[in-house]
């Protein structure tokens, strides 16, 4: 129970003075992953069911490589800032809330980097024989 | 971490149901939500048979007749009975919206009439609107200048006022407000539909010169940004106003400021 006056509690600790970022890079990414996502999935078509050496032969243009890592980049970014509003709308303790965060974070670094060096793996690998 | 079952000692029950005057032809149920703070008992749905044939056409003026002629314990908020004050605001039909504009004859079953979801009751159908006032006062909801006062009044263009329109019509009724999940969740911290609307009527008045601090004291991850633009404001407003269109707007301002 907390006797301070209503307009007190609401004042709380004052604006962040942040959030347009957040809002704006969620746009960005959004519309960056549209013909991002709309090339990935044709261009999946024509590696359909080819073994690994026609698809490191595809990767292996920067152009293709290129693409690829800013889709995963994209990807990654925007999962995240949409995991970290739904985080912030239902975890209201902020401990659990600060660590739930810290994982899903951590989460996405670590697959967009797996996902990236994939690529250059591909891009920079040596063709099989 | 977000509640989705109601405690024990507020689980609603089903309540006194009070039959209608003999004789009456065309008869209405109205299951009206009761609580009182003097008892420890539970919150209960409390049936009226009401005979319209007998009564006005809004719920306003159903419940009027129920406190007048068949339980003088009813309570509820109303004042000007046209739709100007908000004073009457509550669910009617599962909708937030005013009693005094809902026609009886827009519900097709029985009338189920409850107080504005997710705000503290005082009793009956009267929420505790303590906190939504406290947010409309955080926004400073006055014009404010530093440029001395003019001889006469401070003037605007006919373009400059028609950006008020849709804007100063707010009646403070908090249908909306009370109507928002991000509310419901984050009323704390989220000022809501309503304030925000509130608070772009002054960032959009072209007299006041304040609206980059206007701006700044919006601009936080919860103040603003628990809007997720799902338009139950919009959707719901008595005033066919639209708090969504207003939020946009701010979230607007606050990308063309940052260059």
């Amino acid at each position: 129970m907390s006797l301070r006056s209503p307009l007190g509690r609401v004042r709380g600790l004052g604006s962040a003075k942040e959030g347009v970022d957040h809002f704006w890079a969620q746009r960005m990414t959004a519309l960056a992953l549209i013909p991002l996502a709309v090339w990935f999935v044709i261009s999946l078509f024509s590696v359909l069911g080819a073994d690994h050496g026609a698809v490191q032969a595809w990767v292996s243009s920067p152009v293709v490589a290129g693409l690829l890592i800013l889709l995963i980049a994209a990807t990654f970014y925007h999962a995240f800032l949409g995991l970290q509003v739904v985080i912030e709308d239902y975890i209201h303790g902020e401990g659990v809330k600060l660590a739930t965060l810290v994982a899903v974070k951590g989460a996405s670094w670590l697959l967009a980097i797996v996902g990236v060096l994939s690529v250059l793996v591909l891009l920079l690998g040596e063709a099989p024989a | 971490m977000v509640e989705f079952n109601l405690p024990a000692n507020s689980k609603v029950q089903e309540g006194k149901t009070f039959p209608a005057p003999a004789g009456g032809t065309n008869i209405k149920a109205f299951k009206v939500y009761r609580w009182s703070p003097d008892d420890d008992d539970n919150p209960r749905v409390d049936t009226y048979h009401v005979d319209l044939d007998d009564c006005g056409p809004m719920v306003l003026d159903a419940l009027i007749k129920i406190k007048n002629e068949v339980d003088s314990t009813l309570t509820f908020r109303r004042s000007c009975r046209e739709g100007v004050c908000g004073s009457c605001a509550m669910n009617i039909d599962g909708t937030n919206t005013l009693a005094c504009t809902k026609y009886i004859s827009e519900i097709a079953k029985d009338a189920k009439v409850y107080p504005l979801p997710h705000l503290p009751v005082v009793k009956d159908l009267v929420p505790d609107l303590a906190q939504v006032y406290a947010q409309y006062d955080a926004i400073e909801p006055w014009l404010k200048v530093t440029t001395r006062p003019p001889e006469r009044e401070r003037l605007q263009s006919p373009e400059e006022r028609a950006r008020l329109d849709g804007l100063w019509e707010c009646i403070l009724c908090f249908s909306c407000t009370t109507s928002c999940p991000s509310y419901w969740w984050n009323g704390e911290r989220y000022l809501g539909p309503a304030i925000l609307l509130q608070a772009y009527r002054w960032i959009a008045d072209s007299r006041d010169e304040f609206t980059g601090e206007r701006l700044d004291e919006l601009e936080d991850p919860f103040r603003l940004y628990r809007c997720h633009t799902i338009m139950n404001c919009t959707r719901t407003c008595p005033k066919s106003l639209n708090p969504a269109k207003a939020i946009a707007e701010i979230k607007k301002l606050l990308v063309e400021r940052r260059g």
